[in-house]
């Protein structure tokens, strides 16, 4: 340890990587996953592993990629739902982890809901 | 990227329940599973709530689960990890209004809570210093060093924060580093003191069991304050754990640059090296403490000269405590100002108590100064168990004093503490319900500073033994009123001639008790009789004919063959026999047997 930049690259790496070790506060966006049996069938584990993915290379701080159960549609598996605070909430149906980016990109970073990929 | 942190407490009170074995089963189910990139098992220290282990949080959802064993890690791995549905029946319910909490940030237990010297227990790794790193770690001694700040501004920020020493008496530590900075002299030490000795306190274990590096750190930041190159931490050897994660972490400092020579291209060195105690009482005390470091026997010596001056290898030196220190690193990240906005006027910040005894929530918690001792026995603590009612506290082990239930209200701080007889302390509170006898407890405590005394000075030596022949009397019914008088008086000049702090405190449990529970002691002497019904030799076990239907079930368990009786008859006890074990009490079926 040479410098206090040395130190402080250790503490971004170390923050960026437990960034959600912490109780989700009231401002932060949560992304929830449907993983119950039927959500997992469908596909659900690579588009979780997306959003992490996707949040952490953009390092943004404030959201929340949780799973929750079965969301009750099942056909429409799987389903992922957006809370930005202050909004209503926004579900997003048959995703596949290609979508995400676009979610993340579109939705998260810049508010505007991509309407194509919820329920018609 | 990790998606889930488990946290697992790896503290002395969740070991012993097994919390190792519970971490493996994770590991190992979860690389079953393949979820070993996604998922993190984080061996953390304490979380305080330590009644309620073996304790886990997982993140995100902040779910809190309690007692938990190995038999439930499939359930949580398959349920919580893969699914993502928290496993109800693992989490908290609040004892009185039976709602389930989530998180434990919203149990009753943590609201009250300030956590400042405990800020990374149960939240960090304590065998990675990475993981301190990331919660702000070294960034003041960082900027201290490449700052180049003068060290008499150091102090003085320590100064202004108000902080006073953790360890019990509480004087002012940023006044200790001014005195040792201005003793001249090429070589100084740094001492810490973790040879943690009241019965029932935990809490200097805790913060290296949970945060080693934040004691590493602000030692460092002491031996620039002062001038010192090398320090020493006195741990005993009961602390394997604090031992062992303590070394991991002095280790690792010392890869990362953090500790030896010309830290930071500062040009400043500074070492760290442990020395183990064998767990004297009287090692805690800081000239004794000195001594053992030397590889002497821990004995004291009078002081002045202070270590200040003449501490260590008769070079000035500093001693402080676990806490005091587990506080320093804020102080000179956030400034002074933000440490004396908390807690009373003369007692700044806040204090980590273990709380014990006859309480709910059996745990570490760390309050603002000036909390009352209401708070923290009936909101912090849940309140006494069973339905019995508070009878005292003491707090400062066997060198403080009790605190009865008319100073409940009381704000806790030094002053205040001091003023009704009894003291900081290093921390240990110890909850006593209406089922003690409080002449049992004064004597419990001084047959334990007995045991402890070095005997290198008479008062201590002989005075205390004394006294706890005089209280003997009392709780065998022999002592006259002539004795309480004797007692008080001997208590008043072992106070006065003992050479440390050992003697000079060790009288306060019989003072305190005999200040507020004069009654009890009267009852013992002119009644030959224990109002709490705890004192043996004057108490006697009857069985009522009335009640009594011969079931023979008390003659069969009573270990001394003391109870006669033929079947279907009432039974009765031999007195001459009886060792007053109260075993035929806790079996009869018919409440027969009575204490009196």
């Amino acid at each position: 340890m040479k410098s206090l930049a040395e130190l402080n690259a250790i503490k971004q790496r170390v923050q960026e990587n437990s960034n959600n070790r912490k109780n989700a506060s009231d401002n932060d966006i949560k992304v929830v996953i449907g993983m119950a049996t039927c959500g997992i069938a469908a596909g659900a584990r690579p588009v979780l592993n997306a959003f992490i993915d996707e949040v952490a290379k953009r390092k943004l701080q404030n959201v929340i990629v949780s799973q929750t159960g079965c969301i009750g549609m099942c056909k429409y598996e799987p389903i992922v739902e957006v809370f930005v605070p202050g909004q209503p909430k926004v579900t997003y149906v048959k995703v596949e982890p290609t979508m995400v980016p676009r979610i993340i990109t579109d939705h998260i970073v810049n508010n505007n809901v991509v309407a194509e990929y919820t329920i018609k | 990227m990790i998606r889930a942190h488990i946290l697992v407490c790896g503290g002395t009170g969740c070991t012993s329940n097994k919390s190792l074995e519970i971490i493996e089963e994770l590991k190992k189910q979860i690389q079953e599973k393949g979820l070993s990139e996604e998922v993190q098992v984080v061996t953390t220290g304490c979380f305080g709530l330590c009644a309620k282990g073996p304790i886990m949080v997982i993140y995100p959802e902040g779910a809190f689960y309690h007692s938990v064993t190995k038999a439930d890690v499939s359930e949580i791995i398959d349920e919580h990890i893969i699914k993502g549905r928290i496993v109800k029946r693992l989490l908290h319910v609040e004892e009185d209004t039976k709602d389930v909490v989530l998180s434990l940030n919203e149990t009753e237990f943590l609201k009250k809570q300030v956590r400042v010297a405990l800020r990374n227990c149960g939240v960090i790794d304590p065998e990675n210093i990475d993981e301190y790193i990331g919660k702000d770690g070294y960034q003041a001694i960082g900027k201290i060093l490449t700052e180049k700040m003068a060290p008499q501004d150091v102090i003085k920020i320590i100064k202004d924060s108000g902080l006073r020493g953790r360890g019990g008496a509480g004087f002012p530590t940023g006044m200790k580093w001014d005195f040792a900075s201005r003793s001249v002299n090429d070589v100084k030490y740094v001492c810490c003191n973790a040879d943690e000795g009241d019965p029932g306190a935990f809490m200097d274990r805790s913060v290296l069991e949970g945060d080693p590096h934040v004691v590493i750190e602000a030692m460092t930041i002491a031996g620039y304050a002062i001038g010192a190159h090398q320090g020493y931490v006195y741990i005993r050897a009961e602390y394997p754990i604090a031992v062992k994660r303590l070394g991991i972490a002095i280790k690792q400092a010392r890869e990362y640059g953090l500790l030896g020579k010309n830290i930071m291209e500062s040009g400043f060195d500074f070492d760290i090296d442990i020395r183990l105690g064998s767990g004297a009482f009287v090692c805690g005390e800081e000239t004794a403490l000195m001594t053992s470091i030397e590889g002497f026997r821990g004995e004291p010596h009078p002081r002045p000269p202070f270590p200040a001056v003449k501490g260590l290898f008769q070079k000035p030196t500093i001693l402080n405590n676990v806490e005091t220190y587990a506080n320093i690193p804020q102080i000179i990240r956030n400034g002074a100002e933000w440490f004396n906005q908390m807690g009373t006027e003369k007692s700044k910040g806040t204090k980590v108590f273990a709380l014990g005894g006859n309480i709910v929530n059996t745990g570490l918690v760390e309050i603002p100064m000036g909390t009352t001792l209401r708070e923290v026995v009936y909101d912090i603590g849940g309140g006494i168990p069973n339905g019995r009612k508070f009878k005292a506290a003491q707090t400062g082990g066997p060198s403080g004093g009790c605190i009865p239930a008319e100073h409940i209200d009381i704000p806790i701080d030094y002053d205040n503490l001091i003023s009704i007889g009894s003291m900081m302390g290093s921390g240990g509170l110890i909850v006593m319900d209406d089922s003690k006898c409080m002449v049992d407890i004064a004597k419990f405590f001084l047959e334990f500073t007995v045991d402890e005394s070095c005997g290198k000075c008479t008062p201590c030596r002989i005075g205390i033994r004394r006294l706890l022949e005089m209280l003997t009397k009392v709780t065998d019914g022999t002592a006259t009123m002539e004795d309480l008088d004797k007692m008080e008086e001997l208590c008043y000049y072992i106070k006065d001639n003992s050479l440390c702090g050992l003697g000079q405190t060790a009288p306060n449990p019989v003072l305190s008790t005999l200040r507020y529970f004069r009654n009890e002691y009267e009852a013992h002497v002119k009644e030959k009789r224990c109002p709490a019904g705890v004192c043996k030799k004057l108490i006697s076990y009857v069985i009522d004919p009335e009640k009594c239907k011969g079931c023979t079930l008390c003659a069969r368990n009573c270990p001394a063959g003391a109870i006669s009786g033929e079947v279907r008859k009432p039974h009765v006890i031999d007195k001459s026999k009886c060792v007053k074990c109260g075993v035929c009490m806790d079996n009869c079926k018919f409440g027969a047997i009575s204490k009196k």
